[in-house]
């Protein structure tokens, strides 16, 4: 199966040269995107397979002597790399189904694709790569690679402005986050230098050296998937990228990243200190509150995702930072609960990121700009992306019975057992981190309706929205397969939940109570007297309520005849600039949460009366994580810079000087040395 | 005196060696342009003995190639070339140090000890030739390097240049079978060296009629 894996990644590699040689060719974009599709579904489908044979090949691994010559490449397909691999695929699948029917109609607002097609079919395998790669120097690599092929598809549109500043900084935040994992697997090789995953896996590590890899991995895996503060490029690259690439950016790649934190906390370090999982969930439920606050402020559509896709990591982490919590405490049945919980949102934030995404992309298509505020009345043009894009939005704002709860409930659970901990900080952490959580899912759907409303209702705000096409058949075919998989899971996650499972006993040694594959209609994390959630009862129940509800409605309060003053729909004015805006509709929020945690500043600009110009609003928002993490050291290396040049305008003389001094310097100290 | 005497023969060598590094120090101490040239021909003269000596010592003819190198081309030729530079191009006629004599003095009396002290424990398990060679041409090293630092003129630094080269042909002669292939290549390093300084002289020449290498300097305030 690994083989077949493998091949997959090869077949992507060879796409990109097609790409590149038939670049002439009118329908070569069909040719990669149906060919990544097929590449992508296969690789998901053997993931499955291999999940539902129980992982029962434990080792498929494979020696194949490429790369550095006397360090072979390592391949190994495991049940947690198996499970990440369907994720991949399948999300891959469904993007490439988009791509391939936006690839046949492009318009003036997309990107020469000669500049895509080449990139695209290798970021999938890069992708694909990073899962199965079984020692350092082929994660590493594939990690780069990865890095470095979504960085060139930010730049396909590199003539817009700001593409070229958020390639530029993610480029860096990628060479940074590479640079921490090179030290980890240092760290973990030690000096023998053992790059095998099996030979690290293995050997005892001491706790100082166990912490150093946990604060390295959050700095370069958790940078990847983009924890607060390392998150700064994430919503200026991902929307920078053609839609599809958005949606494969946000919705697999930092699945990719959070697949590299677990591989190198739960799996390589081995067991853990409980205030690890306290440090996790903390920088977990800050990235969630503050991912989906600077959300709720946006008015670009693409880059309100991308801060969601911020919010969907930090819930994530608190996840995972809970299952090492409880691992560290010799609780593996919670922790295995919180690791579900983990690997369902996981999975579950790739679907529904990926068809928000797309469904931007359709939007972004039809009327040629990401601004909310120059959208509106999408509903009636687009009925088929407006009804996906409304499962997504529920999806994501957790909302019963969609998949986006389950997770977030099995969460919930997890986070209700936290006082079983025996350490007082996590007792009272644990609270805090529930309580952010809770608000981050009640922001969220905060958010959502302000995309959805502002997006999709009312009515278009400007000529173009108000003349958008729909999107094609194989683009709603991808949203719908999406936004199916949302309304599955959510009603029936118990086959999910057999995918996860084994991942989950690898990690924790435990499994969850109700994931046994028994009960595929109640979620039972713990104990049936305790919780237990059943979708289809949940959507019956919904169902049946909303029924009698309208129909009690009809009968009994909608009969009697009202006179009143006609009601004109909350539109005095004729002029659609009169509706809702984004701005608008999230002011409250601004008000609240925006003054001490944004430094959001509202500016009113009144004309004396008689003056004719404008009155004018402005909204000025600072993202503290600059002015904190990034500013002071940037200001430290231009004043090293700055002193350093005046050694660079010398005479030979003094060159010779500074040399000699050195070898001098240097002489002494070897000298002491010995 | 019993010159095959093996005692005889090493205090000869350090005798010799130790005159470099007395010459160097008077390389650093002359004040006329002349003065200096004259002093770097002996220094040269002395390097042409020294590995002359050892020529005979090891009874290695071909080193006394190299000794005829040292003696007809760094002792006579190039001090007469320089000379003519000199002469030709109208260098200012006194050496203007960076630092006062005594103060570069000092800084070469502490380099000299610490050439000591790096050699002698990594060389314990040489001969004792080896060790006080060694420390020799380390020290002429070191100082050929200070005269570069501390002089402003490029005639100057040229022979710093120079003075250190000779240091590391008397560390080459100090081990057995240094082959003459290295020799000459040194040799021709320094031929290469003084050619390209010789350009450089003109150019700075032509460009700001003087010789002063300040005037390279990006940051110069002298009036041009």
């Amino acid at each position: 199966m690994l083989g077949f894996v493998l091949w997959g990644v090869l077949a992507e590699g060879l796409f990109g040269v097609v790409a590149v040689a038939g670049r002439r060719v009118t329908s070569i974009g069909t040719v990669i995107y149906g060919g990544c599709l097929a590449v992508s579904l296969s690789v998901a489908l053997t993931a499955v397979l291999f999940l539902v044979q129980g992982g029962a090949p434990a080792n498929d691994a494979l020696i194949l002597p490429i790369g550095l010559p006397w360090l072979h490449a390592h391949f190994r397909l495991d049940v947690l790399s198996a499970f990440f691999l369907f994720v991949v695929g399948l999300g891959g699948a469904a993007v490439s189904l988009f791509a391939l029917g936006h690839s046949r109609h492009p318009n003036k607002h997309y990107p020469d694709p000669t500049r895509i097609l080449p990139f695209y079919p290798l970021f999938l395998a890069a992708m694909t790569l990073v899962l199965v790669a079984d020692d350092a120097f082929v994660f590493l690599f594939s990690w780069e690679f990865m890095s470095l092929s979504s960085w060139l598809l930010v730049l396909a549109n590199h003539r817009e402005k700001g593409n070229a500043d958020a390639a530029f900084i993610y480029l860096v935040m990628a060479g940074i986050g590479t640079v921490a994992l090179l030290f980890a697997f240092g760290l973990l090789a030690g000096v023998e230098g053992h790059y095998a995953f099996s030979a690290m896996r293995g050997a005892p590590h001491t706790v100082a050296l166990a912490t150093a890899v946990l604060l390295l991995a959050l700095i370069g895996a958790g940078g990847k998937a983009g924890i607060v503060p390392l998150h700064i490029w994430l919503p200026l690259a991902h929307p920078s990228a053609p839609s599809w690439v958005s949606a494969l950016m946000s919705g697999v790649m930092t699945k990719v990243a959070v697949y590299g934190f677990i591989r190198l906390t739960f799996d390589l370090v081995g067991p853990g200190q409980w205030w690890w999982g306290g440090l996790v969930m903390a920088i977990g439920g800050v990235t969630a509150v503050m991912g989906v606050l600077k959300a709720l402020m946006q008015h670009d559509l693409k880059r309100l995702l991308a801060y969601h896709t911020v919010e969907n990591i930090g819930i994530i982490f608190i996840a995972l930072g809970l299952a090492l919590a409880f691992g560290a405490n010799h609780r593996p049945a919670l922790a295995a609960l919180a690791l579900t919980a983990a690997l369902l949102h996981v999975f579950n934030h790739s679907v529904f990121k990926s068809l928000l995404f797309i469904g931007s992309g359709a939007v972004l298509w039809a009327t040629g700009n990401r601004n909310m505020e120059r959208q509106g009345g999408l509903i009636h043009r687009m009925p088929g992306t407006a009804l996906a894009f409304l499962l997504g939005s529920a999806a994501i704002s957790a909302l019963p019975p969609l998949n986006g709860f389950v997770s977030e409930w099995l969460l919930l659970q997890g986070l209700l057992f936290g006082p079983q901990l025996p350490q007082w900080p996590m007792k009272m952490e644990i609270p805090i981190v529930a309580a952010m959580l809770a608000l981050s899912a009640a922001l969220a759907a905060t958010c959502f309706v302000k995309a959805f409303g502002i997006v999709f209702l009312g009515r278009p705000r400007t000529p173009e929205a108000a003349q958008a096409p729909e999107t094609d058949r194989y683009s709603l075919t991808a949203m719908f397969f999406l936004a199916g998989l949302c309304v599955l899971v959510g009603i029936l996650p118990a086959p999910i939940l057999d995918l996860i499972e084994p991942a989950v006993r690898l990690l924790s040694g435990e499994t969850m109570a109700g994931a046994e594959g028994t009960n595929w209609l109640w979620l039972v994390p713990v104990d049936a007297a305790r919780s237990s959630y059943s979708g289809l009862a949940m959507l019956v129940l919904t169902a049946l309520a909303a029924v009698t509800l309208s129909l009690l409605i009809r009968r009994y309060l909608s009969h009697g005849v009202r006179r009143s003053a006609a009601w004109d729909c909350g539109f005095p004015d004729d002029s659609p600039s009169s509706q809702y805006t984004a701005s608008s509709f999230a002011q409250p929020i601004r008000r609240v949460f925006g003054t001490a945690l944004l430094a959001a500043r509202e500016e009113v600009t009144m004309p004396e009366p008689g003056d004719t110009s404008p009155a004018r609003f402005e909204v000025r928002l600072t993202d503290y994580a600059w002015n904190w993490f990034y500013r002071p050291p940037g200001r430290l290396v231009l004043s090293l810079a700055e002193w350093t040049s005046v050694m660079q305008r010398q005479s030979i003389r003094r060159y010779l000087g500074f040399m000699f001094a050195t070898l001098i310097i240097l002489l002494m100290v070897g000298m002491s040395w010995n | 005196m019993e010159f095959s005497d093996p005692k005889v023969q090493l205090q000869i060598a350090y005798l010799l060696g130790g005159s470099m590094v007395v010459v160097n120090f008077a390389l650093l101490y002359q004040s006329r342009m002349s003065s200096v040239i004259n002093a770097f021909a002996i220094h040269a003269t002395i390097l042409g003995l020294a590995v002359a000596w050892q020529a005979n010592v090891q009874n290695a003819p071909n080193l006394y190639i190299t000794a005829a190198i040292a003696l007809v081309f760094k002792a006579l030729a190039l001090p007469a070339a320089l000379h003519y530079v000199v002469r030709k191009l109208n260098v200012h006629r006194t050496v203007e140090m960076v630092f006062g004599t005594g103060l570069t003095m000092m800084a070469g009396v502490a380099l000299v000890g610490l050439a000591v002290m790096i050699m002698q424990p990594v060389t314990q398990h040489s001969g004792a030739l080896v060790t006080i060679d060694l420390i020799f041409a380390m020290a002429v090293l070191f100082l050929g390097v200070l005269m570069m630092i501390t002089r402003r003129n490029a005639v100057t630094q040229v022979i710093g240049f120079m003075a250190m080269e000779n240091g590391l042909i008397l560390a080459a002669v100090g081990v057995h079978g240094m082959p003459l292939v290295v020799e000459i290549s040194v040799a021709l390093a320094v031929l290469v060296a003084f050619i390209v300084f010789g350009l450089f002289l003109f150019r700075i020449r032509e460009r700001f009629y003087s010789l002063d290498v300040r005037y390279l300097d990006p940051d110069s305030r002298i009036p041009q």
